[in-house]
């Protein structure tokens, strides 16, 4: 092979990477074609909230849920095959054409209190019911393209984040209230992404809570009102500084359709969005989860949100030197799922993570190696790096060298997205000096090292170009290895595959809110989403 | 016998210390001072402000070097010193071949929120900790892990189901004492649902423990930061065993 078809810095062959992406192709067609025959619960109340129904009742239940749960109910009860399989716009729009309620909002009340009985509408009502389901989803949509206009638009007038990695600080103290003021002031240390970590757990409700909220453990709520106002304030601040703060957020767990929705409705900028993330570290059912990705990155795609994926995690309970090729696995997978659901390139903040052990002989080298693997492989996706967390101790100097050494090999690798190394991390949430400390040490590296990247090229046949190699085949070995099971991916979901979590198809949480199909299912927003 | 030591910079009895913290005063020489004043107060004297560095608005952190006139007893240091032996899994699985004559089995996860699951699993996946193989690897122990997000009564009831000699629970993330009250309704749980002579051995392990709250939050140990496979697998082995021969 000439040297001049190769590809990258590690002079990759392209029919490795070709063969790579087919095979990912390969296996990644069937979970599509699963996830287009299925629906879930999440996906009809994301649904409900495109078409505006907002809202919850005394008990903090929001109403999506108790319109999509009585729909359920009573068309299960004319029709056991039915309950969700047919979806829930063709009942509810049917109900408010018959006139059972003057709006959305009066429907999922009086449905709760037992006043409306849903049905399946039928030839001309079916008809009649589609269309008004489709004007009033179509105007979610088209609020969710105009928040996509307005983004560019600010942009184009505040600017812009000045260079890459764009740097990422994480917020988290449970109130919303006490968020802001903390994002704004880590705007103005430098960071241009700030992402709200969610309260531990919510990823297991399977609703979403309601208005602004104060309490939350390890993390703060997503909520509609939470997201507005922390966009709000980030669009004074970004002004304030002249260039554009972006939010980021948690579309993941059992409300992954419905948060992508919300935040596309309140012009969040990044989601972390993985295609199996929930099903090996929430154990919630591979199913439930492949639907309602499929549902959430089709509303990433249309919002202009880029996605973060999760492959660091994986690098968390397996080991960073054997599992790599599993990080690289996953990213193709996400690749396709992304791209199939209608995401661009520059909408893809795949995952990695510098894990390696710091005892192991050239870990720096065999972490440059995966990560310029990465850049390799998806030259036009924005990286998303993250720092060490495995091997942090309460060591806080031998962590602030790990640290600089993670950002050394973003600027090496010229990753799109970092995040902050803590030198408390596994120690405690860090302080200001903690967040502060960790800046100048981004910025140094950045500063002295930024650049270096136009002048580093790995020696040819050289230990980095090696591993790389190695990591590659590898990972179109496991892909390989995937294709040839009669169950394909889930049959290596089941197996613990990845992260080494064994999580079979037909368990899980969630299960309980997926239906297949019927012949007569129709969801608007699917139909506008996939019209794109 | 009294031992006294003081800290050590480089000559014995220097009594050196260096701490970092923050002060939310912008940085100026009244600052500093503030800072000199505050290691004064901590025993520092004298106190060497090295470092001052405005952060934020109107916050300035110190690094502060100084000599602490405290004197410490090492005779009067209060541990929970380890009262079981250590064991190799070898010796561990011949132990409860002894005893037991059948497998001992041991159930553990992450109760509460917390989805954290690198600490149950150091200790209970094969891969281990520290060098140390989890207790996985050890043939004559039965491990069950639920992983993350196990509620109390799931917990108890796969405890039961699974006949469990041991319980371990794994606590990471915590935020206002969440692991504490997380464990105490655990305790309990168990307490409940089982005669005394019966309940398994109860374990609770994480960073943020305190190894002296056993008692108090009604379990038989508490583990913290930096315990291997290889002690909680003696210390259950320990206790079990001695329990089956009394």
């Amino acid at each position: 092979m000439s040297p001049d078809r190769r590809k990258g810095k590690l002079g990759l062959d392209p029919a490795e990477i070709r063969k790579a992406r087919s095979l990912a192709r390969t296996v990644g067609r069937p979970i599509v074609s699963l996830a287009k025959k299925h629906t879930t619960v999440s996906v009809e109340r994301a649904t409900l909230r495109l078409a505006g129904l907002q809202g919850a009742d005394a008990d903090g239940i929001p109403w999506v849920n108790r319109l999509a749960d009585v729909v359920r109910a009573d068309l299960h009860d004319s029709d056991p095959g039915g309950g969700l399989a047919h979806g829930v716009a063709l009942p509810v729009w049917d109900a408010l054409r018959r006139g059972e309620a003057e709006d959305l909002s009066t429907l999922a009340q009086k449905a709760s209190a037992g006043s409306v009985r849903f049905r399946l509408p039928e030839g001309r009502d079916e008809k009649a019911a589609s269309t008004a389901a489709r004007t009033a989803v179509g105007r979610g949509i088209k609020r969710i393209d105009a928040r996509r206009r307005e983004r560019e638009r600010m942009i184009a007038k505040v600017g812009d984040a000045p260079r890459t990695p764009w740097i990422y600080l994480i917020v988290a103290t449970g109130d919303i209230y006490e968020d802001i003021p903390q994002a704004q002031a880590a705007a103005r240390e430098g960071a241009d992404v700030i992402a709200v970590i969610r309260s531990t757990g919510q990823s297991l409700l399977d609703y979403v809570p309601e208005g602004a909220t104060r309490e939350g453990f390890a993390g703060t709520y997503a909520t509609q009102e939470n997201f507005r106002l922390m966009r709000a304030a980030l669009d004074d601040t970004s002004r304030e500084l002249g260039r554009y703060i972006r939010l980021t957020n948690y579309a993941s767990g059992l409300c992954m359709p419905e948060i992508a929705a919300l935040a596309g409705l309140e012009r969040l900028d990044m989601m972390l969005n993985d295609s199996m993330y929930g099903i090996l570290f929430r154990d919630i059912n591979p199913i439930r989860t492949f639907v309602d990705q499929r549902f959430s990155r089709q509303i990433h795609a249309r919002a202009g949100i880029i996605i973060n994926t999760g492959e660091d995690n994986y690098l968390t309970t397996a080991d960073a030197v054997e599992a790599a090729h599993t990080v690289t696995t996953s990213q193709l997978l996400n690749e396709y799922f992304a791209k199939e659901a209608g995401l661009e390139d520059w909408q893809l903040g795949l995952g990695h993570a510098f894990e390696i052990d710091p005892e192991v002989p050239d870990s720096f080298r065999l972490e440059l190696a995966h990560a310029m693997l990465a850049r390799d492989l998806f030259p036009k996706a924005p990286l998303k790096w993250m720092p060490p967390t495995r091997h942090m101790t309460g060591d806080v100097f031998k962590g602030y060298l790990l640290d600089g050494f993670f950002n050394l090999v973003g600027a090496l690798t010229g990753q799109g997205i970092l995040l902050v190394g803590m030198m408390t991390e596994a120690v405690m949430t860090p302080w200001i000096s903690d967040r502060d400390l960790a800046l100048q040490n981004v910025r140094y590296v950045m500063n002295a090292a930024g650049s270096l990247h136009e002048d580093f090229r790995p020696r040819d046949g050289g230990f980095i170009q090696h591993r790389a190699h190695a990591v590659l085949e590898e990972a179109s070995g496991l892909l390989l290895d995937i294709q040839g099971r009669g169950g394909g991916l889930l049959d290596a979901i089941a197996d613990g595959t990845f992260g080494l979590m064994k999580r079979p198809p037909d368990q899980g949480r969630g299960l309980d809110g997926v239906a297949k199909k019927s012949r007569a299912y129709y969801n608007p927003a699917s139909e506008l989403l996939e019209a794109k | 016998m009294s031992q006294i030591v003081r800290p050590y910079g480089d000559t014995t009895g220097d009594g050196m210390v260096q701490v970092s913290f923050t002060l939310p005063i912008p940085h100026d020489k009244i600052a500093e001072g503030a800072a000199a004043q505050l290691a004064n107060k901590m025993g520092i004297d004298p106190a060497l402000v090295v470092h001052a560095k405005p952060m934020g608005d109107g916050f300035t952190f110190f690094v502060v070097y100084g000599r602490v006139n405290h004197l410490v007893d090492v005779s009067k240091v209060e541990i929970v010193e380890r009262d079981y032996p250590l064991l190799t899994p070898k010796e561990a699985n011949a132990a409860i071949k002894r005893t037991m004559r059948r497998r001992l089995v041991v159930v553990g996860g992450c109760i509460g929120t917390d989805a954290h699951t690198v600490g149950i699993d150091a200790i209970l996946n094969i891969k281990g900790f520290a060098g140390e193989k989890g207790l996985e690897y050890y043939r004559e122990l039965k491990v069950v892990n639920l992983g993350a997000q196990v509620s109390v009564p799931r917990l108890v009831e796969r405890a039961r189901q699974e006949k469990a000699d041991a319980v371990l629970v794994s606590q990471v993330v915590t935020q206002r004492d969440a692991h504490l009250l997380n464990t105490r309704e655990m305790s309990a749980a168990f307490r409940e649902s089982y005669p005394a002579d019966r309940r398994p051995l109860l374990v609770v392990g994480g960073p943020r423990f305190d190894e002296t709250m056993a008692t108090e939050l009604g379990v038989d140990r508490v583990f913290t930061r930096g315990t291997t496979p290889g002690e909680v697998a003696s210390f259950i082995v320990h206790r079990i065993t001695q329990r089956k021969a009394s």
